[in-house]
């Protein structure tokens, strides 16, 4: 039955189109989130998301795909907000209203936008249904260069994430490492929003990471769980809109929710998930 | 003191007339040690003392190579300090562990390891053989398997402590490693590190609140205050005299019961900055909002 069930849903060519987006995504947006959680700039990820719908919406106004706007404007943000501190306070005031302003700006360029309205929920809410094989390779490349970049600055990464003291004293360029990484958030945000759209990242970036590490205690173990869970959740979540016709990105944040409240409960009741490193307590 | 600087062979830790400022950046810098000379030798353990603000931290900075001296020249190891030296490990005072972090104690100890280089971050073998050799000289071994969130403060402190003897330092800078621990854990870690470095003839500068937390295990006790810096044996320095000048008023140095008390009219000067600063009950992951009074002291 359910075999049925995939094979037909695999018929279409717009649902393998989907499922191939959404894994790509998936995959960077759990790895690349591991790290947002393990440095707690969870915030940061939610920040960048609202100020990419600015860039989006102002790219299409000037007859741009919304994709490069997103990347241009969440990764200089990305990289304004290294340079401004170390870490991300989320009781920032400040930053709250940049991000409402930049929100804000959105709605300004798609209200000189008025030729495609359907854009505004698209780019807030995520369009994996509409994804051609253009942007599959798209996110493909994006995804790429995102964990090959993330691969070059991970060994001093972890070490200014967990020890910024002594990582400083030791010679990490800490600064440095702070803003390359936010500029590898706002890519992995950029490819994130494409699935499930700006407003929803949190559903991809910190929803799966933060339920690894609540299984997995392992540095290696915690960012395959992470990737995993990312794209089980991206996957089951496009299965279930399939068969209910409830929006993509609805099912997917759901997922989310549940694996992460699931991971918090006393003893986990998936036992296949808890990967081995879990160990004695 | 400044004798000991002809023994160049011998000296792990040189200060020629040195003179260091902290807050040089918004160009309020404020002195902390004035023209101050001094000589470390080879396997000595010294407890470094003195009231906040005093330039314990700040001392410890410019060993590392992470502030330049304003005047004076530092040797350390037989060379100008240099940021990032595998020689010397350090415990820095200021320790942001976030509570509920989830990772376990090996990848934390592990993120040290050849930290500042580039790329992917695999262990090898003899890596992973030194971290367990490392963590069970000092009776943690059974925290590599456990994230760091279930841990004790003690806990942690030994973690930390197995991180700054990774790699068999000849030099050792602990910057209050005593803060948020039990007494009786107090004196374990002042045991444990005592042992280490006596084993390996590790010179160790070890910062302290309270004078009778180390009393034991020093050789010599540098007290640094109002500029100024002390170096020699507890009964040369933790004297009436030289304190006075250090804490820039007059202090009276009581013997009682095997501990020895630093008075200033009456009050104890290192029990009350104690109180003053950590009273407020550590428990673990929160250390870094405590004090951040001297955090570049």
């Amino acid at each position: 039955m359910a075999i049925i069930t995939i094979t037909a849903m695999l018929e279409y060519d717009f649902m393998r189109n989907a499922f191939a987006a959404a894994g790509v995504a998936a995959i960077v947006s759990g790895v690349v989130g591991y790290f947002l959680v393990l440095r707690g700039q969870t915030f940061a990820g939610h920040a960048l998301g609202h100020i990419g719908f600015a860039g989006a919406t102002g790219a299409v106004l000037i007859g741009l795909a919304p994709l490069w706007g997103l990347i241009g404007f969440t990764v200089a943000a990305g990289i304004g907000m290294g340079l401004m501190g170390e870490r991300l306070s989320g009781r920032d005031v400040a930053i709250g209203v940049v991000l409402a302003l930049a929100l804000g700006f959105g709605l300004l360029f798609l209200h000189y936008y008025t030729a495609f309205a359907s854009q505004a929920t698209a780019l807030l809410f995520g369009d994996v249904l509409a994804v051609d094989r253009g942007m599959i390779a798209t996110l493909a490349g994006l995804g790429a260069v995102t964990l090959a970049a993330l691969a070059a600055i991970m060994r001093p990464l972890i070490f200014a994430s967990l020890q910024p003291e002594l990582a400083e004293a030791k010679g990490v360029p800490v600064r440095f490492v702070s803003v390359a990484f936010l500029a590898i958030v706002a890519l992995a945000v950029s490819e994130s929003a494409q699935i499930v759209g700006v407003l929803l990242v949190f559903a991809l970036m910190v929803g799966p990471p933060a339920t690894a590490q609540r299984l997995a205690s392992g540095l290696w173990s915690g960012i395959a769980l992470s990737a995993t869970i990312a794209l089980l959740e991206a996957w089951l979540g496009i299965a279930m809109a399939y068969e209910t016709d409830w929006p993509v990105s609805f099912c997917i944040s759901l997922l989310s929710a549940l694996g992460y409240f699931l991971s918090r409960l006393p003893r986990p009741t998936r036992p296949g998930m808890v990967a081995p490193e879990q160990g004695a307590r | 003191m400044t004798a000991d600087l002809k023994d160049a062979g011998g000296n792990v830790i040189e200060l020629d007339h040195v003179t260091l400022a902290v807050g040089g950046r918004d160009g309020l810098a404020r002195n902390v040690l004035i023209d101050v000379s001094l000589a470390i030798r080879r396997g000595e353990f010294i407890g470094v003392l003195g009231p906040n603000g005093a330039g314990k931290t700040t001392l410890m900075r410019a060993i590392l190579g992470l502030i330049a001296p304003r005047a004076g020249r530092i040797r350390v190891l037989s060379r100008p300090p240099r940021r990032g030296d595998a020689g010397i490990g350090y415990l820095p005072q200021v320790r942001t562990v976030q509570p509920d972090l989830r990772v376990r104690g090996l990848d934390f100890i592990a993120s040290s390891v050849r930290g500042e280089r580039w790329g992917v971050p695999l262990l090898s073998r003899a890596d992973l053989m030194t971290i367990e050799k490392t963590l069970a000289a000092v009776g943690a071994l059974d925290l590599s398997r456990r994230p760091l969130a279930d841990m004790s403060g003690g806990e942690r402190q030994r973690l930390l402590l197995a991180q700054a003897l990774l790699g068999e330092p000849q030099l050792l800078l602990l910057d209050e490693p005593l803060i948020s621990l039990d007494y009786h854990y107090q004196e374990a870690v002042v045991d444990l590190v005592r042992g280490f470095a006596r084993e390996r003839n590790i010179t160790v500068l070890f910062s302290a609140h309270e004078l009778n937390q180390l009393v034991g295990a020093l050789d010599r006790v540098l007290y640094l205050g109002n500029g100024h810096a002390a170096l020699g044996t507890v009964p040369e320095v933790v004297t009436a005299p030289v304190l006075s000048k250090l804490y820039g008023a007059p202090i009276d140095v009581v013997h009682a019961a095997g501990n020895i008390f630093v008075l200033s009219r009456g009050r104890d000067v290192e029990r009350s900055d104690h109180l003053h600063d950590h009273g407020d009950g550590h428990d673990h992951g929160h250390e870094h909002g405590h004090h951040h009074d001297h955090r570049h002291a």
